[in-house]
């Protein structure tokens, strides 16, 4: 396992210029969470509306995989319907674990190059750690 | 009667030679990809020469059986080594009686142990526990269960920005009302060592109980509770060259003798009846169920070999060893030192590398086969102090030379490349 497969190209720009990077000014969900193995925190805002995610906003501190994955995370669900962004969470978890068969993840697009990171097993919570905030913060909304 | 430990030599001021001490342990010899294995985590845990591995199977092999119970020799000689072992433990560490050695499976056992024992006992509401920034979780933890459930109020010795201790407000901090000053000998995120025994002679003159986390400082340095006025010191053999599994809780024994066991059973008790029972003097009271035997086996083990290389030895060679990494590291652009850069330390180097986090850098070290701890290291207080949320941290022992410093910093080059840093 190289270096370069678990840094892939499209993580590390993720990394260096984070998308929807900051906060909503009204947000209808705000969930903080952190990394009790690192430290690493997140917090992330929602505005949901007529079931859609209609915004999302991060702000965290952490490493080049929790900071791109967040990154990543907020342009697959910025748009989709609530019920669509659960299964993208679902399915991401799920690559994660290694439990998806070829092509299964690949809805999901660039940030399937995350999955290299389950090579390193202690840094799959760095991974998991926005998507995790997204499904505490949106639990029990429709 | 089989023998149980190494031969001890005593070398104390024989400056130590880690390439030959590296061949005693045989995970050193190994390669990852290729590469020799760089081990900068010994704060976390030590690795094991070939002594005490052999130790531990050699009891297995021809010794085993339990202690104090059986009326047969293999049994008789288990005990011998036991209680021969907690011998050994109190001379280690300048006790005047072994009465007071209580086996703990590791530091943080024994400040539960004095926590619940002593303070559950002993502590009343608005009882003050000093306690500093600088503590693991382990020396923290225990006492917000007792300021919970009893009331106690904890108070805090500040650090300085060279990471060592302020104790300029000590007077403030420490008076009648304070029953006990915890904080640990030697910091396993600075490397600080604390003036023990001016804080334990500060503690005393209030009144207040004196306990020491030596996690940081009995495998590194020469420990004597009587001349830095300990009333509790605490240390774990798997940082010392030995096993995990077991470690130590010594106390002055008549403070030991008024404390209450926190978990009891056999080997606690006097005599049991149906509705009560009466415990065993300490340190037996202290010790349910059967112990960690091959494991004390390996600590007597461990200590015969710390011995042998001298702790004095041991101790100079990590401080220069700390200096050699300081200077190498502040080196590389964007590195960030932390604890203090003279006087005296440990061997420890804790960093980070601005703008990686500590986490990518650790990963991508240990492409490189070197092995160093990224995170909080159990000291988030410590780290919201610093201003940080999780650092880097290389830690030093025996077999650490200045070729492992410089492998691991053309890996921090490489690394710095990978990440695009200027």
């Amino acid at each position: 396992m190289s270096l370069e497969s678990l840094y892939q190209e499209i993580i590390m720009e993720h990394f260096k210029a984070p998308r929807n990077r900051g906060e909503i000014a009204t947000p209808d969900v705000s969930i903080s969470m952190n990394n009790p193995f690192c430290g690493d925190d997140i917090t992330l805002h929602l505005a949901l509306k007529d079931g859609k995610v209609s915004d999302v906003k991060f702000r965290g501190r952490g490493c080049a995989i929790s900071q791109a994955s967040a990154s990543l995370m907020t342009e697959i669900l910025k748009g989709k319907q609530m019920s669509d962004a659960m299964t993208s969470a679902m399915l991401f978890k799920k690559m994660m674990r290694g439990e998806t068969k070829k092509h299964e993840a690949d809805p999901l697009g660039d940030i399937v190059a995350l999955e290299g990171v389950r090579k390193f097993p202690v840094r799959v919570k760095c991974a998991l750690l926005a998507w995790s905030a997204f499904e505490e913060g949106v639990k029990g909304k429709k | 009667m089989a023998s149980f430990g190494g031969v001890a030599v005593f070398n104390a001021r024989m400056p130590l030679n880690p390439a030959r001490v590296r061949a005693d342990f045989p995970i050193l010899q190994q390669r990852v990809r290729g590469k020799p294995l760089v081990y900068l985590d010994s704060a976390a845990t030590s690795q094991k020469p070939e002594v005490v591995i052999e130790a531990m199977a050699r009891f297995y092999r021809e010794s085993n059986a339990n202690v104090h119970r059986g009326a047969y020799k293999l049994s008789e000689d288990a005990t011998a080594m036991f209680e021969g072992t907690r011998e050994k433990v109190a001379r280690f560490i300048g006790a005047p009686s072994a009465e007071g050695v209580v086996y703990v499976r590791n530091t943080t056992e024994a400040v539960n142990l004095v926590a619940h024992g002593w303070g559950r006992k002993f502590l009343k509401a608005g009882d003050e526990v000093l306690l500093t920034e600088m503590e693991h979780h382990s020396n923290l933890v225990p006492w917000h269960l007792l300021k919970r459930d009893r009331g106690i109020v904890l108070k805090h010795i500040p650090i300085n920005d060279e990471g060592r201790l302020d104790l300029s407000r000590l007077d403030e901090l420490c008076t009648m009302k304070t029953k006990l000053v915890a904080l640990c000998h030697a910091s396993n995120v600075l490397g600080t060592i604390n003036p023990v025994a001016e804080l334990a002679a500060k503690a005393h003159a209030v009144g207040a109980l004196f306990l020491v986390d030596g996690a940081q400082a009995a495998p590194h340095m020469k420990v004597d509770v009587g001349s830095l006025g300990c009333d509790f010191y605490a240390f774990s053999a798997h940082k010392m060259c030995g096993p995990t599994g077991v470690g130590v809780l010594w106390t002055r024994p008549e403070i030991l003798r008024e404390m209450d066991p926190f978990m009891v059973g056999g080997e606690t008790i006097l005599e049991v009846f149906l509705d009560h029972s009466t415990f065993r003097d300490p340190p037996h009271r202290f010790e349910p169920g059967t112990p960690a035997v091959a494991e004390v086996a390996g600590l007597g083990s461990a200590i015969d070999y710390i011995e042998s290389l001298g702790l004095d030895s041991i101790h100079s060679h990590e401080e220069s060893l700390a200096a050699y990494a300081q200077q190498k590291l502040a080196a590389i652009p964007g590195c960030v030192l932390f604890g203090p850069r003279s006087g005296p330390r440990g061997g420890v180097a804790c960093f980070n590398l601005e703008p990686i986090h500590p986490h990518d850098l650790a990963t991508c070290l240990d492409q490189d086969g070197v092995c160093v701890r990224a995170g909080h290291h159990c000291a988030q207080p410590l780290m919201r102090r610093l201003g940080v949320v999780a650092t880097a941290r290389a830690s030093f022992y025996v077999y650490t030379s200045t070729s492992d410093i410089d492998l691991m910093v053309e890996s921090l080059n490489r690394t710095r490349e990978f990440f695009g840093c200027r």
